[in-house]
């Protein structure tokens, strides 16, 4: 299990103190540097920066025609950058907000999706789109949407959801050097929240990895994103209890890391779910499918689901009712373990 | 192209009238409307800065300099009208008649600012850029269908063009000939692109080329040209003739948002030969003898009793109740979204013991 813990191709001898912000930002930094295909496509990247500083700095070092603000259009921005990666380059795209993102849907799903399909291998999308996500942040409405199953019922595109500093950048480069196209899906509530070493050069983060973030044996926890925090938080209450919880961060949403999820479940057999979609259609379902597919014989209890609401994702001055807490996650943990 | 779609303006920096053509129209009842109303908006732009920087308010975008736009164009509507704004418009929606206490509670993270007062054709503002120009084109054409006189007015930024709404708000709009003022305030940024980056245009007023139909640039900052031609669109559109691109050029003082920094992107002095235009509106009544001290006084005291009260309305609401997450989801609940609610009261209900 502990293989799971840290995974570098390369030994960095040298770490900085990072904050996910600026490890994404330092992922992109190597990879322009190192790679003259790659260029940044964006609403506000250049010489704003980001509206999360993501790519602050970056169009100073490497020029606008490198780092690019582009119009105001999603689906012009994916949509060209597919162009841009058929003939050659390497466009990673910023959307500001997922909740943005629906324009540039038809796009994503026609065309990035499916373009290695269509031209048996001959043409191919390398690129990687990269949006924050989640609510949490008082942000104003339609900011907030979690809707990565949208994208994870796509085949042909990757998903992978980093929650900290170190997964942000090894995984960003690890998406930028995939030969497929992936979306990259950065919790904002997480983009400042903590620092952590983080090796200042060249490292990737395997897409389709989870990880254990945290040992246990009575039941296995499984999130992404900000709800791992949350995951965290409840595993601490549930100690109280005498409950032994093991955390998975999933970090690659498409595709799942089927192994960490059996031989978790298998150890501890029991499972909670937390995401802060919707539940209807939520990701977590298909974690329970491969569960069953691998691990039924093992489960004492049937795995249990804390997700968000099957209701809009609610103005922040109600947002904290439709995320999961702590509390809630305990129940569910309580649910599984006395059942 | 810039030379065929010149801007026009009634009066000029100075506050003097340039061009006579609705010079009889003006009256004192309107300037003092113009003056109360811009003031009045301002005012509450102002203050809502404040609140945010207090924590009393979420993230806000303010309007400062826009003023002209939103109260020009919002009293060329008539009461039956539609408006479909941006998150920047509060100022012509307050203007039009909606609630300053909900205006103020939108920007608190409250759904319920997104209601309208009984009878107000307002449309929650839109949040995703240029999504509201398509609902505009529907609701004139329902009412075209209806066979009512009442149009629809959409407010969008510079950057919104560059949306695929635009062109499908617009097209349509001009395909079924329905009645719909495409109202756009050119604030010479989207966020932190300057519009040159935006559009290899020079002005969006052309964009109506395409369309065939009336395109016109305006001062954005001369409330006088703005009233006048937004009025003389809405009764194109009521006559049958469909839509106009009506292109304000203005300038957004402040921040794109509470949460943005200007400095990062643009040089203050780039603002600065631009008039404000509740300034050029002081002018012009200083110039043609409509400047009243008292009168200004009086104003000024009714506008911040009035702000001052919507605050404490705001503060004072009842505070939100969690049940409406589950209850306006759908008009009958299904029962796996019933049973989400009541697991979750239950759990609330454990809590509070
Ligand atoms: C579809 C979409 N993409 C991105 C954003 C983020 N965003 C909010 S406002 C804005 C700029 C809008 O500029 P403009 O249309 O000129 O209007 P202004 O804010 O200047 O009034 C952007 C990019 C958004 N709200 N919606």
């Amino acid at each position: 299990m502990t293989t799971h813990l840290i995974e570098s191709n390369e030994k960095n001898e040298t770490t900085k103190q990072m904050t996910m912000i600026q490890a994404i930002n330092d992922g992109m930094r190597i990879m322009l540097e190192e790679d003259n295909r790659t260029i940044i496509l964006g609403e506000d990247i250049g010489k704003n920066g980001g509206v999360f500083r993501a790519t602050e700095g970056l169009q100073e070092k490497f020029g606008n025609d490198r780092v690019v603000d582009t119009p105001l259009s999603e689906a012009g921005i994916i949509g060209t950058s597919i162009g841009l990666a058929v003939n050659g380059f390497r466009p990673v795209v910023e959307i500001q907000f997922l909740g943005f993102i629906y324009p540039a849907y038809e796009q994503i799903m026609t065309h990035v999706s499916r373009i290695r399909t269509r031209s048996m291998s001959h043409f191919t999308v390398p690129m990687v789109i990269r949006a924050p996500y989640g609510a949490g942040i008082r942000a104003p409405e339609i900011h907030s949407d979690s809707t990565e199953i949208l994208f994870t019922h796509m085949p042909g595109i990757k998903v992978v959801c980093p929650s900290s500093p170190y997964d942000a950048k090894g995984l960003l480069i690890a998406a930028m050097e995939d030969p497929d196209p992936v979306l990259v899906l950065e919790t904002m509530r997480n983009y400042r929240s903590k620092r952590e070493e983080v090796p200042v050069g060249k490292y990737t983060v395997e897409i389709g990895k989870g990880k254990i973030v945290r040992e246990g044996t009575d039941v296995t926890l499984i999130a992404w994103g900000a709800m791992v925090t949350i995951a965290e938080k409840a595993a601490e209450q549930a100690v109280q209890q005498g409950i032994s919880c093991e955390i998975i961060d999933l970090r690659t949403l498409y595709p799942i890391d089927r192994d960490i999820l059996s031989q978790s479940v298998q150890k501890t057999t029991r499972a909670v779910i937390v995401h802060e979609a919707h539940n209807t259609g939520g990701l977590g379902n298909d974690i329970i499918s491969i569960i069953n597919d691998t691990s039924f014989l093992y489960l004492r209890a049937p795995i249990e689901r804390v997700t968000g609401f099957d209701v809009p994702v609610p103005f922040f001055s109600l947002e904290e009712h439709y995320l999961p807490t702590p509390a809630r996650v305990l129940k569910g943990i309580e649910k599984v373990v006395h059942f | 192209m810039e030379l065929d779609y010149p801007i026009k303006k009634i009066i000029d920096d100075k506050g003097f009238i340039i061009d006579s053509t609705y010079e009889k129209q003006i009256d004192e009842k309107l300037v003092k409307e113009f003056y109360f109303n811009m003031m009045r908006i301002r005012t509450f732009d102002r203050k809502a800065i404040n609140l945010q920087r207090q924590g009393r308010l979420g993230t806000y975008a303010p309007f400062e300099g826009q003023e002209a736009s939103q109260v020009g164009s919002a009293l060329a509507l008539g009461p039956n009208d539609w408006i479909f704004p941006t998150y920047r418009d509060h100022g012509a929606t307050l203007t039009y008649g909606a609630d300053m206490v909900r205006a103020l509670l939108y920007w608190n993270g409250r759904v319920e600012g997104c209601v309208p007062p009984e009878g107000k054709n307002i449309f929650p503002p839109a949040v995703p850029i240029a999504t509201q120009l398509p609902h505009a084109t529907g609701a004139a054409w329902a009412e075209k269908r209806k066979g009512t006189k009442n149009a629809t007015i959409a407010y969008f930024g510079d950057g919104a063009t560059s949306e695929g709404d635009f062109h499908e708000g617009l097209n349509f709009a001009s395909v079924f000939k329905v009645p719909v003022v495409f109202f756009n305030q050119n604030n010479g940024y989207a966020i932190s692109l300057p519009i040159e980056k935006q559009m290899n245009s020079a002005t969006i007023a052309q964009k109506s080329v395409a369309y065939d139909m009336p395109g016109i640039r305006i001062d954005g900052n001369d409330c006088f040209i703005v009233y006048f031609e937004t009025k003389k669109a809405f009764d194109y559109a009521r006559s049958g003739n469909g839509p106009t691109l009506i292109e304000a050029v203005t300038w957004r003082t402040g921040a794109h948002t509470t949460a943005d920094d200007p400095s990062k992107y643009r040089p203050n002095e780039q603002g600065m030969n631009i008039v404000d235009p509740l300034s050029r509106l002081e002018m012009f009544m200083k110039n043609y003898g409509y400047w009243d001290e008292k009168w200004i006084k009086e104003v000024k005291k009714k506008i911040n009793n009035e702000i001052e009260a919507a605050v404490e309305g705001m503060e004072q609401f009842p505070p939100p109740v969690v049940d409406d997450i589950f209850d306006h989801v759908y008009a009958v609940m299904p029962a796996h979204l019933a049973e989400q609610k009541e697991s979750y009261l239950t759990h609330l209900r454990g809590k509070a013991k």
